[in-house]
């Protein structure tokens, strides 16, 4: 979806004005540290996985999503989720009480088993046993497609044409992920030249992007 | 903040707390894993971790070849891995080509190396501009590359982390591991800067 997260090339934003690289706290409040650590905490759940978790962030109003921090955007995308899962009820987030009993099959991690959860990670790579349809070097277009849920073709992509920099192997998709579904497809290096992505008048330089081998076809075809 | 007396917790604190206390009581998050999760990403794991793997990179050749070839792996001899680590590469600046990181889609950032990202980097600002225009980015955190050298920008679009390896400054030969390491800046493993020239680091 084209939400108010895939900002690539998006003008009017201003400049960065960055904290000084050393006086930076990790966390700029309380409720900050806090917000982190629930949407942490509610994901060890295993009721989501990282693309869902994505894409409730991406399916607020652009407007609510443009004009909130990062931390207030988690804390939004963990409600959702939490509610759309059945996990807590509209009237329990308005009152902040519980008003209904827990499901009882959910195993609610502890610290030494977060603590290993966060250090052994979760790799994304998978075997998957269809050759990859490009080689590196060979000329590729980003397809351009409509679709209201969760992908990771940024907007400023689609359309354009780049060659393959590097194979990743086989990764699990995020377009089927979000809705459930974890298939693999191969992942693809693409490298864009500026001139392509923003026509002659941009700066000179290459952007690489990490695309799947569902939003590329070979640049000579036809099938765009 | 706390420091401040006139203080009244705001409605994005309320809400928090609210649903950290409504979680808690039905049992869907337990406080003390709360504090785990908190205490990892605050104080065990960040930009230290990664500015051991270059300063490494930069006084032992098998190790940088290593580093450069994977990553997670290399990362893991040191003991850094985990969430948003499991699919790491490194890519080196040289006097010809310089390499910048982005999440143009969200924030997308190598936890296990520089912990977790700045605020600027999670910026509207950052995330459009850094693939249109990184040089006026660059400008911005007073980097001025010479006009012949190529720059690279790395959308993290999927699961693969980006962490840059930063040139080795001058005078610094001789240098230990140690010494070496407190040059490199998180910034510049982002790549929005330089490593630290020596005359600048704490003696």
């Amino acid at each position: 979806m084209r939400g108010g997260h895939d900002l690539g090339g998006r003008q009017g934003f201003g400049p960065i004005k960055p904290e000084r690289d050393s006086a930076e706290p990790v966390f700029h409040s309380a409720w900050e540290r806090r917000a982190f650590a629930l949407t942490m905490a509610t994901g060890l759940l295993g009721q989501w996985n990282i693309d869902q978790s994505r894409h409730a962030r991406e399916r607020q109003h652009p407007v609510a999503y443009l004009g909130q921090s990062y931390y207030e955007n988690w804390l939004a995308g963990t409600e959702r989720l939490l509610l759309e899962a059945g996990l807590i009820s509209e009237q329990e987030l308005a009152a902040g009480v519980a008003a209904a009993k827990t499901r009882s099959d959910l195993r609610v991690p502890g610290p030494d088993d977060a603590r290993k959860i966060l250090t052994s990670g979760g790799p994304a790579a998978r075997e998957i046993d269809r050759p990859p349809r490009f080689a590196a070097g060979d000329a590729v277009m980003v397809r351009r497609r409509y679709t209201t849920g969760h992908t990771r073709a940024p907007d400023y992509a689609q359309g354009c044409r780049g060659r393959i920099h590097d194979l990743h192997g086989g990764h699990v998709f995020p377009d089927a992920n979000s809705q459930g579904d974890p298939v693999a497809h191969h992942l693809y290096s693409v490298e864009f030249s500026s001139r392509e992505l923003w026509g002659g008048d941009a700066e000179t330089f290459e952007v690489l992007i990490d695309l799947w081998e569902p939003y590329l076809v070979h640049a000579d075809a036809n099938d765009k | 903040m706390s420091s401040d007396h006139s203080h009244l917790p705001s409605d994005i604190e309320l809400r928090a707390k609210a649903l950290e206390s409504l979680l808690v009581e039905k049992g869907l998050v337990n406080p003390a894993t709360l504090d785990a999760i908190i205490e990892t990403y605050q104080d065990k794991v960040g930009p230290r971790n990664g500015a051991q793997l270059v300063a490494l990179a930069w006084s032992d050749a098998e190790f940088r070849h290593r580093l450069l070839a994977d990553a997670a792996a290399a990362a893991a001899e040191l003991g850094f891995c985990g969430r948003q680590g499991e699919h790491l590469q490194a890519v080196e600046n040289t006097p010809e080509v310089h390499n910048l990181v982005v999440c143009t889609l969200c924030s997308c950032y190598p936890w296990t190396v520089l912990g977790l990202p700045p605020v600027w980097y999670k910026s509207a600002p950052y995330r459009s501009r850094a693939v249109s225009e990184p040089r006026s980015v660059l400008f911005e955190f007073g980097t001025e590359l010479p006009e012949q050298v190529k720059i690279r920008v790395w959308d993290s679009t999927s699961e693969m982390r980006y962490l840059v390896v930063p040139m080795r400054p001058a005078g610094t030969d001789g240098w230990s591991v140690e010494k070496l390491s407190s040059l490199v800046t998180r910034n510049s493993m982002i790549g929005v800067e330089a490593a630290m020239p020596p005359e600048q680091a704490a003696s």
